[in-house]
């Protein structure tokens, strides 16, 4: 019983920490919403989908810039945001969980709903793209 | 570090909190919130919870979702601890006499009443943009530090 279950400790972590988010980096990100899009990701979309309103008062950029390698200001407070692109600020994309929870409040201000996985891929390669 | 710039670091650090506790515009706790600062204070200074009463608070943390235009919300477990930390530490001074109009900071009357000496149009300039944008002015809002000494309004 003791022998059966003690190789499963390994597996049952590496679910873990690959559910939950921890620490991780952009490319792993990128590497992983890829995955679940079963598609290779497009930086020139998501450079289109970042600057375009889509029908609605905001694009990413409005808060982010049009080139987010600087700081960004957002639409209506005016408080600065920090630079997007991981090149230029390392505490980008450092955490899934978080890279989650801002694709989805952030999707729905701007094209009115979620982003599919597609989408936050093709976003994020393009991000990567950008070097100082 | 050697002694002497140790020493000069520790009294910039302690001055400008004992000038501030002077004229009483000093409020805490602002940044005593690891979480708070972290999901509130990205898009927006983390505003003192004592400048809103209880009541305000209660509606803002259930409204996340429709958070002033913007989708704020929260999983329901930091929803709930933020919520709780917030009525625990909300106005109950002069300022939580009145629940200002859609719950913003920015619309009570004490609020508009300290700023009433602004020139016309100082909102909108492009340093500023916003009421809501108490760092711009308020060199030493992200501390809590309101005092009239720290302003200094961009032109």
């Amino acid at each position: 019983m003791q022998r059966k279950t003690w190789h499963l400790i390994p597996m049952a972590l590496l679910a873990l920490s690959a559910g939950m988010a921890g620490a991780t980096s952009a490319p792993e990100q990128l590497a992983a919403l890829s995955a679940q899009a079963a598609a290779p990701a497009d930086a020139a979309r998501g450079q289109r989908l970042f600057t375009s309103k889509h029908g609605a008062e905001w694009s990413c950029s409005s808060c982010h810039g049009a080139l987010p390698t600087q700081a960004g200001r957002h639409a209506s407070t005016g408080k600065p945001i920090a630079p997007l692109a991981p090149a230029f600020n390392p505490e980008r994309f450092g955490d899934a969980a978080k890279s989650e929870k801002w694709f989805r409040r952030n999707c729905k201000d701007v094209l009115g709903r979620e982003c599919s996985a597609g989408e936050k891929a093709d976003v994020l390669a393009w991000l990567i793209t950008l070097k100082p | 570090m050697n002694m002497k710039s140790l020493a000069m670091l520790l009294t910039a650090a302690l001055l400008p909190v004992a000038a501030a506790r002077a004229d009483g515009e000093r409020l805490r706790p602002a940044t005593a919130n690891a979480s708070y600062q972290q999901e509130c204070g990205s898009c927006h200074l983390a505003y003192p919870p004592a400048l809103l009463p209880a009541a305000s608070w209660q509606r803002i943390s259930a409204g996340l979702g429709r958070h002033y235009g913007s989708d704020a919300s929260l999983d329901p477990a930091t929803t709930q601890t933020l919520t709780r930390w917030l009525l625990l530490n909300a106005g109950t001074g002069k300022r939580a006499r009145e629940t200002p109009p859609e719950d913003r900071i920015t619309r009570a009357a004490w609020f508009q009443r300290k700023h009433d000496e602004l020139p016309a149009g100082v909102w909108q300039r492009p340093a500023i943009k916003s009421p809501a944008n108490c760092a711009a002015c308020h060199t030493g809002a992200e501390q809590g530090d309101f005092s009239e000494h720290r302003v200094r309004v961009p032109r």
